[in-house]
């Protein structure tokens, strides 16, 4: 029996396109990805649009209206094994801060006729609505960790991404500690890696892009945030962020809304 | 035995560092960078934190100017000696597709011959526990072994205890006792800025010979003494090790774990930087194509979920149970399975902890109301 390629889709909810640009920015392995699969479905890099089903499905961007809904439990049908990528997908990304507003009233403020807006109260991941695969984290995504997950699942293995701090990443290249060394609040000790450290390597505190690590203690983090001089608003406001929908991360903003 | 006493200045200890390289050791020593003082490569004496010193509480670490020239006016950093002896990532082995099946090639590790300058005596303590790890016979671990013969330690005895150290109350410092090949104590008084340089080897030996030095005078190793005295009078931590084993062993109940765990982030910084903790996780990568593959080693910490994932679950989901079995290894169990504690009393585990966990007086607080 000949070898048929795995079939690849690549789709979008609400969002803002950068995570699948990652697929179109990894340059190096692009060829070798193309390679190995049928590119389906990609509206973003050809007018070629097959049908389903597909073999795999990669779904950018949240769930904010009923037309995502609907799309969604058809991609579901549509694909074998279904892999969110990024905030908006995994969390409900930045605009999930709606989450916390009336919507209606931002439509009657934004649009001439908010009557043709159709929208979602919440902003909330794929995973909310119908089953996922692999949630594969970051605002956004880096496009290394994409690209070990297709190789994963082309090669019938389990994806190295892994869940713990950034904490270890940054003392894996060597960086020393920003929280320590320069009393910088930083989200690294209760977020999953995946961007190898970006901030802290560049003396930033680490701004959560993906999310919550496997086992958070936000609220001890947080207390030690106070004891370097921040707000509860400033630490609200740190936990409410890319991935403010996060349930960890909800809830230590929360717990500091007052 | 007596050894005889040596006198170097700056410039004997920068024609230290060229002999070394001169006989092809790549020099590593401490140097400023990032806001810490960390362990990098040194082509020569100008490299070192001269006039640097550090302030250390659980959480906090600064670097600060000393008043004096002082080349070590500080103590132990985020870094240590391990992330060159066991690297943070080694390659184990790779494979290729063939017709048949699969070739494998295994990896050669680092072939590199290393001079460590700056080895506290904590330090030199802890590689000798990482060699009763990875130097234990039947599991001897060739990559950590290759590098680890090779090398050559200068160590540097402590004038000066930091914040969090308490090596006093482990027994391993703050005076090197062997396991060096050359020692230096800085003094720095009236009569001047100085090293006393005890030989410790055959190797040591031959490369001091070439260096310009003085015979040590009474009065001057004196000084020396009374400087690494005053490191050891102002430990800033201390820890009672009586009976500790079965104190963890008998209260691996006790409410202190829970408390702990409140404050615990489970972030694995407390093990990424501590000299003797050893654990790593083993990937398997693929290429594309499926016809290349890599093992890869690397550091992984018992405070990490995944560590203790297994096929059929996750036997440490708690916090709690993480912290303590952390602790209860490095301090008790380690003595059963290694023949020492595991812990060296440097410090690190608490100036890097983001919350200020601090190991002596965690023990402290599950000792005062401990079961017997
Ligand atoms: S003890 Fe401190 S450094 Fe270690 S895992 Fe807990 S919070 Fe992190
Ligand atoms: S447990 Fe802490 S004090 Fe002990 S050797 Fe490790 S880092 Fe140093």
């Amino acid at each position: 029996m000949a070898y048929k390629k795995p079939r690849l889709a690549v789709f979008k909810m609400s969002s803002c396109d950068g995570c699948q640009l990652s697929l179109l920015d990894a340059e190096d392995e692009l060829l070798d990805v193309l390679g190995g699969v049928e590119l389906a479905y990609f509206p973003e890099a050809s007018s070629k649009m097959l049908k389903g089903p597909y073999d795999i499905g990669l779904v950018e961007g949240s769930i904010t209206t009923p037309r995502n809904v609907e799309e969604i439990r058809q991609i579901r049908k549509d694909c074998k094994i279904l892999i969110t990528i990024g905030s908006c997908a995994t969390a409900g990304g930045i605009q999930a801060l709606r989450n916390w507003k009336d919507v209606k009233e931002f439509t009657k403020i934004v649009y001439a006729s908010p009557e043709y807006i159709s929208t979602l109260d919440r902003s909330l991941p794929v995973s909310a609505y119908v089953h996922v695969d692999f949630e594969l984290r970051g605002c956004p995504i880096n496009k290394y960790q994409l690209i070990e997950v297709l190789n994963a699942f082309l090669n019938s293995r389990k994806p190295n991404v892994a869940t713990h701090s950034v904490c270890i990443d940054c003392k894996l290249k060597e960086n020393v500690c920003v929280m320590v060394a320069h009393g910088t609040a930083c989200l690294g000790p209760v977020t999953q890696t995946g961007c190898n450290a970006l901030c802290p390597s560049y003396d930033r505190g680490c701004f959560g892009c993906y999310g919550p690590m496997d086992s958070t203690n936000t609220a001890s983090l947080a207390k030690e945030f106070k004891i370097l001089g921040k707000t509860s608003f400033d630490v609200m406001t740190m936990f409410r962020n890319f991935n403010a929908y996060a349930e960890p991360f909800r809830k230590e903003s929360e717990a500091n809304e007052k | 035995m007596a050894n005889e006493m040596k006198k170097i200045d700056k410039n004997g200890l920068g024609s230290i560092i060229s002999a070394l390289l001169e006989k092809g050791y790549k020099v590593i020593g401490p140097v400023l960078n990032g806001g810490a003082i960390i362990y990098d490569e040194i082509t020569g004496v100008n490299d070192l934190p001269e006039g640097w010193g550090d302030k250390q509480e659980a959480a906090t670490y600064r670097v600060v100017k000393r008043s004096d020239k002082a080349l070590f006016g500080y103590v132990v950093g985020p870094h240590s000696w391990k992330k060159f002896l066991y690297p943070q990532k080694t390659k184990l082995w790779e494979a290729e597709k063939n017709n048949k099946g699969f070739d494998i090639k295994p990896s050669n590790g680092t072939a590199v011959k290393y001079a460590f300058l700056g080895v506290r005596s904590c330090e030199l303590n802890a590689i000798q526990i990482q060699d009763r790890v990875f130097n234990n016979g039947m599991f001897a671990d060739t990559f950590y072994n290759k590098i680890r013969k090779e090398i050559f330690t200068i160590a540097v005895n402590c004038t000066q205890a930091g914040g969090t150290c308490f090596c006093v109350s482990m027994d391993t410092g703050p005076k090197a006792k062997g396991g060096y090949d050359l020692a230096l104590t800085e003094v720095i008084n009236e009569s001047g800025h100085y090293f006393i340089l005890d030989e410790g080897s055959e190797k040591g030996r031959e490369i001091s010979s070439k260096v310009l030095s003085s015979e040590a005078s009474q009065d001057e190793i004196s000084a020396a003494d009374k400087a690494v005295k005053n490191a050891e009078d102002n430990m800033g931590r201390k820890m009672n090790t009586d009976g500790i084993k079965e104190m963890l062993y008998n209260n691996h109940d006790h409410p202190a774990w829970a408390l702990i765990a409140a404050r615990c982030l489970s972030c694995a910084n407390c093990t990424m930087v501590c000299p003797t903790c050893f654990c790593a996780n083993v990937d398997d990568t693929t290429d594309l194509t499926g016809s290349h593959t890599e093992r890869w080693r690397r550091w992984d910490s018992c405070f990490a979920l995944d560590y203790s994932k297994v096929a059929g679950g996750n036997f440490r989901t708690s916090i709690k149970a993480r912290y303590r079995q952390w602790m209860t290894h490095k301090l008790a169990s380690w003595i059963d399975q290694f023949g020492s504690s595991g812990c060296v009393g440097c410090g690190r585990c608490i100036s890097w902890c983001p919350v200020g966990i601090d190991i002596t007086k965690e023990v402290e607080l599950i000792r005062e109301t401990a079961k017997a």
